[in-house]
């Protein structure tokens, strides 16, 4: 046995209690170790120790005084995180990032990916008392995925032709087509289960759920507030008595917090300032590598970037390294023009690289035809940065022979004014954990959310026919090719530009500890800081 | 009638015609915004049918005439209508919040940082401005009056920003987060409002400091000021009793003004220090087309200045013996 071996063996002992502290030591030195690593080390695994108790004080960059607790309508950070806080779901991307049951015990496909099966948990119980059944879960996604409904969620659930049930602890779905990424769609935060009552759910004011904490205050764009849930059913998670999550939007502010001792945790640290802050004795700075990326969407069926050669000028007309380093700060890394990280399945690492190459970003923009300045409206809203990286844009383009007019989008009506009108502007997307959920977000012709509007080109219908395809196949090699080929296309026939993969940074006091593995999926754990952390 | 009832009356006629004036404005400006609520609330996802259908629930579709007749009316009785937000469903409307809820408790933090900063800031301002009047041209007035110019000329979240280096890292004397609701005692709610309170007090002295200063010494070229001092009146004593109270009508426009501006202007402030104020809650309504919201934030901050001038107005006259006697 190595010697790390040894010693994380002898942490896993100390901590779980069958050695003590003065044994640790001694079994440590003898590996040659010196007294300060030693104690360092018991230290650690201490503190790697969940303990219960505390009152966790979340300052979070997101909410609204708008926010309500309808869990069809929730859209930002701060509606995820509560809805994380207070709901489950039938499956959950856990903090290695694999898919696992939730609400669900268990579930299975046939084999045709068409029938999904899942078996929910027994005994579990609402905040009011109620025991989870599968008529909650039916209710519920009859709430999405009604015909008049209004969920976000109703996308997701588009697919399913019927859903049944098989006594009170099992769920079936039908599905017109298969998927065999149906589990991840129904761990989306929106598709937290809620108690139902004779067959219909109370979304907008009940602050019912079968989470980890039960809320005691919801007080839009001011806080939340949470106490522990007694009766949780998970081993091992929700430490902290209470919770509160303050809406604390100005980033100076939050890092005042959390510096002075009023906040335990601060999300959105800006890149900026990162590096000061983790000069604070008292705190620690994470950063997550997961899902979030910045792109600047090309309409494909708006002029000029209605043409190919136009659109290749422009994927080969930014400096991407320098975009890290000036707008991240080096907090993230490029991107490559598919919404595809290292952390999905199947992303495909054989595609041309398309980086800075004034060549043939000349040749394609003499190709296109093009003359004039091309309007790119940016706004802040679509990512933090957005105008300082439109103008470095706008200079290297320059330095091609291409003429990028930046135009300035106020914040205000951002999303139903310029995203998905204008030709070509700025945007970011997250927490999407497999192709076929981030395609089925923004680039299979039927989702409204499609915002390079690639809906009609060859490529473009090939792309979805290979997305339904790949979506009912079930043998992994098969399904890789298949994903490999999907990018390809966005890659090169479609509108995205996506020069940056952000991290999601934090930070927190050293008073606060966690699993040695913190999900990407979303900012803070998965969402799950609340249930997730403790208080070493 | 005495002339103080009458002008009283008089004013408060005209502040309910400016009111009316004020609601119109308010009404058709808001009916120019680019986008409407139903669209905002219910996402990319709906289609047009769900949006006719919530647009209808909510009234949007009527003419904007009667929908202002039924705003109106409804504000005379009380009734500020309900949130849009909150109900994201067609089915829900029975579950939305009363706007004179979501506001009431905002409200109440705004009236209460606005009074804090009102006890500093007003006192405070009326002494410096006396005496660099009593003390003019001398280092003292010249470094109240360097000293509050610097204050006024930064903008408020940078002197937020200091103070919160200053008082809440350097030296951690006050909590930098303004976190109060409605159970938090009041020397805890004192405590947390006072860097808020500060930032606020800065920002405002200036103004009502210097013309304080500027009243008082516009009247000592007068020829009865000079009478008095000719028959030998003291420093203060010409400027407490026979110069202030010929200035106070000044002043007090420049103090109303000022408190009202506490009221309806200082959402950066609740930003910086994350105090639940009225502030916040506007800009976020107005960013979402929550109307009658908006509406109603906006004709309380109409009441407020109306009220407020009101006030100076009345105090402009009683103080000033020429106005209070006319011929």
């Amino acid at each position: 046995m190595n010697k790390q071996k040894y010693l994380d063996k002898l942490s896993g002992k100390l901590t779980a209690g069958q050695i003590d502290r003065r044994q640790f030591m001694m079994s440590a030195l003898a590996t040659g170790i010196a007294i300060p690593a030693a104690l360092s080390l018991a230290g650690k695994a201490e503190a790697a120790t969940p303990k219960k108790g505390g009152r966790l004080r979340h300052a979070t960059a997101y909410g609204s005084t708008d926010d309500s607790l309808d869990p069809g309508t929730s859209a930002n950070g701060y509606s995820q995180n509560v809805i994380y806080t207070r709901g489950n779901h039938l499956t959950e991307v856990n903090n290695d990032g694999e898919l696992i049951g939730e609400l669900a015990e268990s579930f299975e496909a046939s084999k045709d990916a068409k029938t999904w099966v899942f078996n929910l948990r027994k005994g579990v119980e609402f905040h009011n008392g109620k025991t989870m059944t599968a008529d909650d879960v039916l209710a519920t996604i009859e709430f999405h995925g009604n015909e008049n409904s209004t969920s976000s969620a109703k996308g997701n659930l588009s697919g399913v032709a019927k859903a049944s049930k098989d006594g009170n602890n099992r769920v079936i779905f039908e599905l017109t087509d298969g998927n065999a990424d149906f589990p991840y769609l129904v761990s989306d935060y929106h598709i937290m289960i809620m108690a139902s009552k004779d067959g219909t759910v109370d979304a907008q004011s009940s602050t019912n759920g079968t989470g980890a904490y039960m809320v005691e205050k919801f007080e839009p764009g001011v806080k939340s507030t949470y106490k522990r849930n007694p009766n949780y059913f998970k081993e091992g998670r929700a430490h902290f008595d209470e919770v509160e999550i303050l809406n604390v939007i100005d980033a100076a502010a939050r890092q005042a917090a959390i510096m002075g001792g009023d906040a335990d945790f601060a999300d959105a640290i800006p890149p900026k300032t990162v590096s000061l802050l983790s000069r604070a004795p008292n705190l620690e700075i994470l950063e997550t590598t997961g899902t979030q990326h910045y792109i600047l969407p090309m309409r494909t069926t708006v002029s000029p970037f209605d043409n190919y050669d136009l659109r290749m000028a422009l994927k080969y007309s930014v400096k991407r390294q320098e975009l890290v380093d000036k707008i991240l700060l080096g907090h993230g890394v490029v991107g490559n023009d598919v919404p595809v990280s290292a952390a999905m399945p199947f992303l495909n690492t054989e595609l041309p690289v398309h980086e800075f190459n004034p060549e043939k970003a000349a040749m394609h923009y003499k190709k296109s035809g093009h003359s004039g300045p091309i309007p790119l409206n940016a706004g802040e809203a679509g990512f933090g940065g957005s105008l300082d990286a439109a103008q470095l844009m706008a200079e290297s383009a320059k330095e091609c022979g291409i003429d990028i007019e930046v135009i300035r989008e106020p914040n205000d009506g951002y999303w139903s004014n310029v995203w998905n009108v204008k030709g070509w502007c700025t945007s970011y997307w997250g927490g999407r954990p497999t192709q076929d959920v981030m395609y089925q977000a923004a680039y299979t012709a039927e989702t409204n959310w499609n915002e390079t509007d690639w809906r009609t080109s060859d490529a473009a219908v090939r792309f979805n026919k290979l997305v339904v395809q790949a979506r009912s196949e079930t043998n992994d090699a098969k399904r890789k090719d298949l994903y490999w080929e999907c990018q390809r296309l966005i890659q090169d026939d479609g509108g995205a530009l996506i020069p940056l993969w952000a991290n999601y940074i934090h930070a927190h006091t050293k008073a606060i500890s966690h699993d040695p593995q913190v999900a990407g999926n979303w900012t803070n754990d998965g969402n799950k800081v609340s249930e997730r952390w403790w208080f070493a | 009638m005495h002339p103080i009832i009458r002008t009283v009356l008089v004013r408060l006629a005209l502040g309910l015609l400016t009111l009316l004036a004020v609601s119109i404005i308010l009404f058709s400006a808001i009916e120019f915004l680019p986008g409407d609520f139903a669209q905002s609330a219910l996402g990319q996802l709906a289609t047009p049918e769900t949006i006719a259908a919530f647009r209808k629930e909510l009234g949007l579709d009527e003419s904007a005439i009667t929908r202002y007749y039924r705003w109106i009316t409804g504000v005379l009785r009380g009734d500020f209508g309900t949130s849009f937000s909150g109900r994201g469903s067609v089915t829900s409307i029975a579950k939305s919040r009363d706007v004179v809820d979501l506001i009431a408790p905002r409200f109440w933090n705004t009236l209460f940082l606005a009074s804090l900063t009102a006890i500093i800031a007003v006192p405070l301002a009326l002494f410096l401005g006396i005496t660099s009047a009593l003390y003019r041209n001398s280092f003292y007035d010249r470094a109240v009056n360097a000293a509050s110019l610097t204050t006024i000329s930064f903008p408020e979240f940078f002197v937020a920003y200091i103070l919160i280096l200053l008082f809440g890292s350097l030296w951690p004397i006050f909590p930098t987060l303004a976190k109060v609701d409605e159970t938090t005692l009041l020397a805890e709610r004192l405590l947390r409002c006072a860097l808020p309170a500060f930032t606020l007090t800065l920002v405002i002295i200036a103004h009502m400091m210097r013309m304080t200063r500027a009243a008082i010494i516009n009247l000592l070229a007068s020829p009865y000021i000079q009478m008095a001092v000719l028959s030998g009146a003291s420093k203060s004593e010409v400027i407490l009793k026979h110069a202030l109270p010929n200035a106070w009508a000044p002043i007090a426009t420049v103090i109303a003004f000022n408190l009202a501006y506490l009221v309806v202007g200082v959402v950066v402030v609740e930003v910086v220090f994350v105090y639940p104020g009225i502030g916040q809650l506007m800009v976020d309504s107005v960013a979402s087309r929550n109307i009658p919201v908006v509406q109603a934030c906006a004709l309380i901050f109409a009441v407020t200045y109306i009220v407020l001038n009101l006030i100076a107005d009345i105090i402009g006259i009683v103080t000033n013996p020429r106005l209070l006697h006319p011929k």
